[in-house]
């Protein structure tokens, strides 16, 4: 083998948007890792100025097909914020549960049509079901559940029309909700297989020490309220967050690179919730993990997809809670008044942490706005995985090393045409 | 459609800009995914494979909108390689949200965004699919309906014409028993110019219709900026409306400048 090589990916597959990775050694050092996002900017930030803030919810959706709930939820909290909005205590349990339907569906996109085939070898979830037909079925049925939980609260899967600044613009009735509890218990038993089929897969033994920020709070497993979090003593409200985060622009990036100002890169997404949030989890998942050797803290990024098969079997057992004790608010939504200020929101989306910040002036026009996804906040460290992963593979051949750093991306879920404010793999040996 | 050779067709899924939500559509068909799978061969969809052949394909869905220079190429290229091109959502077809920028300076917004714009290729406009190669058929929506896909794709697949009205959302209202929100509630709706597919979702949730399958075929967005009007709306709110996820469509951007300019 030659002392120089360089291994590349052009068109990262099984990721949401586009991107590319480049992985240059000298000799058997790594002299340069790029993850590069060429998906075209979109300039959210700019075109929400001059927007009436009640067609936030409508617009950010549009930042991502996969979580749009994320994006609705993030800013509906930093706008409620600036109006000073109370909501009904039922309308935040709705909340809770149209995420649960978006983390399932896409947790089950991920799990089962988009990572598992790195696992089993296969290009793709249509290919791997000729070997294993009734896993995907079961995933395929999952996801469905999802979807089929956001449609009914938010009226389609992809850009729900129903959640707006106050609540919603229709809230679903005891009798409309209780047909999901059939589908919801078959989900949990899914979700529970999920965790016993991924826990079979191979992992490679990469432990990294990572700093996981997510979103905590005190009783809850974290939707759409806490305090961000760290392994490494952060511990702040989100209206500090510009205060301990800065993004940079990198030149082969049309997504901003995230980092903490105090210590760098850092990781957001399920390993860092789960990690922060462990004894928050119903004691059957516990029990659960427990019983597949999940106990936190997990370092290695090749058992995220455990993870994310273990947060689908919270989804289900909290959006079955949620269910069964539902009565709908005496109001679908509290109607805002318009008047200015500034507003913070963080929710965690199905990939992490998604921050928002708004400026709105009196006549409830956006002045500014700032949003932050999982995966620009990811990029700077899924740089540092492929690293230390090509380093420790660089006797593998091309091929190998190929597929395993890809493999290392999407550990991530990362999503690219959310980060585009965002991914392309090369793999060089020089 | 057969090839010559016989062998199943071959699709292909391209992506420009957009949020990618119109090709996820195609995942979201959990039921019809494996027999869909299937009836054609699945050659080149990069958020869903890592085999990615190389075409000619038979049929091509384009998702997403034209915004840099390298993709008003690539494009051309996507062109050549595909019978049959369709494009998928408001943004292939009509430029999707992002047209925004085309009211705008958009150096000035990409200097919003980003440190240092000159890293970024980008250009003034971001235009539909249609503005640069010929396109077989438009289908609408932000997002696309995922039975007007599979119905696209039948259509196609059987060699007749697909079954996708152009009538307004009023219709769908009337069909579902919708009491109509602007007439009863005085709320703004864009539903008697939009084209139907959604299932007129959102006066069934009790708010107005935003336009997110775009134009009907003979939108009279004069007499509906009047309605506006009349419910006491005034023409800033008027050129919101209707510069939405279709803006640039060309009866919406005639009426939004049409009420900001008046």
């Amino acid at each position: 083998m030659s002392a120089r090589r360089t291994i590349k990916v052009d068109t990262m597959a099984r990721v949401e948007g586009e991107g590319a990775f480049q992985v240059r050694f000298a000799g058997k050092r790594v002299s340069q890792v790029r993850l590069k996002i060429f998906e075209p900017p979109r300039f959210f930030e700019a075109f929400l100025r001059g927007r009436d803030f009640e067609e936030v919810p409508d617009i950010v959706a549009r930042i991502c097909g996969i979580c749009p709930i994320a994006y609705q939820m993030s800013a509906v909290h930093a706008l409620e914020q600036i109006l000073a909005v109370q909501i009904d205590p039922a309308v935040r349990e709705l909340r809770r549960l149209i995420y649960c339907g978006e983390w399932i569906e896409s947790h089950a996109l991920h799990v089962y049509l988009l990572h598992a085939p790195d696992f089993l070898g296969y290009p793709d979830g249509l290919a791997m079901a000729r070997d294993h037909a009734e896993e995907v079925q079961k995933g395929l049925e999952l996801k469905k559940i999802g979807n089929q939980l956001v449609a009914l609260l938010g009226g389609r899967e992809i850009h729900p029309i129903s959640v707006c600044v106050g609540g919603f613009y229709r809230v679903p009735s005891r009798a409309e909700l209780e047909p999901m509890l059939e589908p919801l218990r078959r989900a949990r038993q899914l979700a529970i297989d999920t965790v016993e089929w991924v826990s079979t897969f191979r992992a490679p033994f990469f432990e990294q020490d990572y700093e996981f920020v997510a979103l905590a709070h005190p009783h809850e497993y974290p939707f759409n309220e806490g305090r961000l979090v760290s392994n490494r003593g952060l511990d702040i409200a989100v209206g500090d967050y510009e205060q301990h985060f800065v993004e940079q622009q990198v030149a082969h990036s049309t997504a901003l690179h995230s980092r903490l100002r105090a210590r760098g890169s850092y990781l957001v997404g399920p390993l860092a919730r789960y990690n922060l949030n462990f004894d928050r989890l119903p004691r059957s998942v516990q029990e659960l993990a427990r019983a597949h050797r999940l106990e936190p803290p997990i370092r290695n990024p090749f058992l995220s997809i455990a993870v994310r098969a273990l947060e689908l079997v919270f989804a289900c057992e909290e959006a079955l809670r949620i269910v069964e004790r539902y009565h709908p608010p005496a109001q679908p939504r509290v109607q805002a008044k318009p008047r200015a200020g500034v507003g913070h929101g963080c929710s965690e989306a199905p990939r992490g942490s998604l921050y928002h910040r708004y400026e709105i002036d009196d006549a409830g026009l956006i002045v500014s706005a700032r949003i932050v996804p999982p995966t620009s906040q990811n990029q700077k460290r899924i740089e540092e995985d492929l690293r230390e992963l090509a380093e420790m593979l660089v006797d593998e051949s091309a091929e190998e090393l190929t597929l395993r750093c890809e493999q290392a991306i999407r550990n991530y879920d990362p999503c690219i045409s959310c980060s585009t404010h965002f991914l392309k793999v090369t793999v060089e040996r020089t | 459609m057969k090839s010559k050779t016989q062998a199943k067709p071959r699709l292909a899924v391209f992506k420009f800009a957009s949020c990618d939500g119109c090709q996820l559509s195609l995942l979201d068909a959990e039921d019809e995914l494996l027999a869909l799978a299937g009836a054609v061969e699945i050659a080149y969809f990069p958020e869903a494979s890592s085999r990615m052949l190389k075409g000619p394909y038979d049929i091509g869905l384009v998702e997403g909108s034209i915004t840099t220079h390298h993709d008003a190429e690539r494009i051309q290229q996507v062109r050549r390689q595909c019978r049959v091109l369709v494009t998928i959502g408001a943004c292939a077809t009509a430029g999707g949200i992002q047209a925004l920028r085309n009211w705008q300076d958009v150096g000035e917004m990409a200097r919003v965004v980003y440190a240092t714009p000159s890293y970024l290729s980008t250009v003034k406009l971001s235009t539909p699919i249609a503005e640069h190669v010929p396109v077989d058929f438009e289908l609408r929506g932000c997002p696309i309906n995922k039975a007007q896909l599979l119905e696209l794709l039948c259509a196609l697949l059987a060699g007749r014409k697909p079954s996708i009205p152009t009538h307004s959302v009023c219709m769908e209202c009337k069909r579902r028993g919708t009491v109509c929100v602007m007439v009863a509630r005085g709320l703004p709706c864009l539903g008697p110019a939009t084209q139907a597919g959604c299932g007129a979702l959102c006066p069934a949730y009790a708010r107005g219709c935003y336009g997110c399958f775009g134009p009907m075929e003979t939108p009279n967005t004069a007499s509906l900026s009047e309605r506006y009007r009349s419910l006491g709306r005034a023409s800033p709110d008027i050129v919101r409306a209707f510069r939405g996820f279709n803006a640039w469509a060309w009866q919406f951007r005639q009426a939004s400048e049409e009420a900001e300019h008046p």
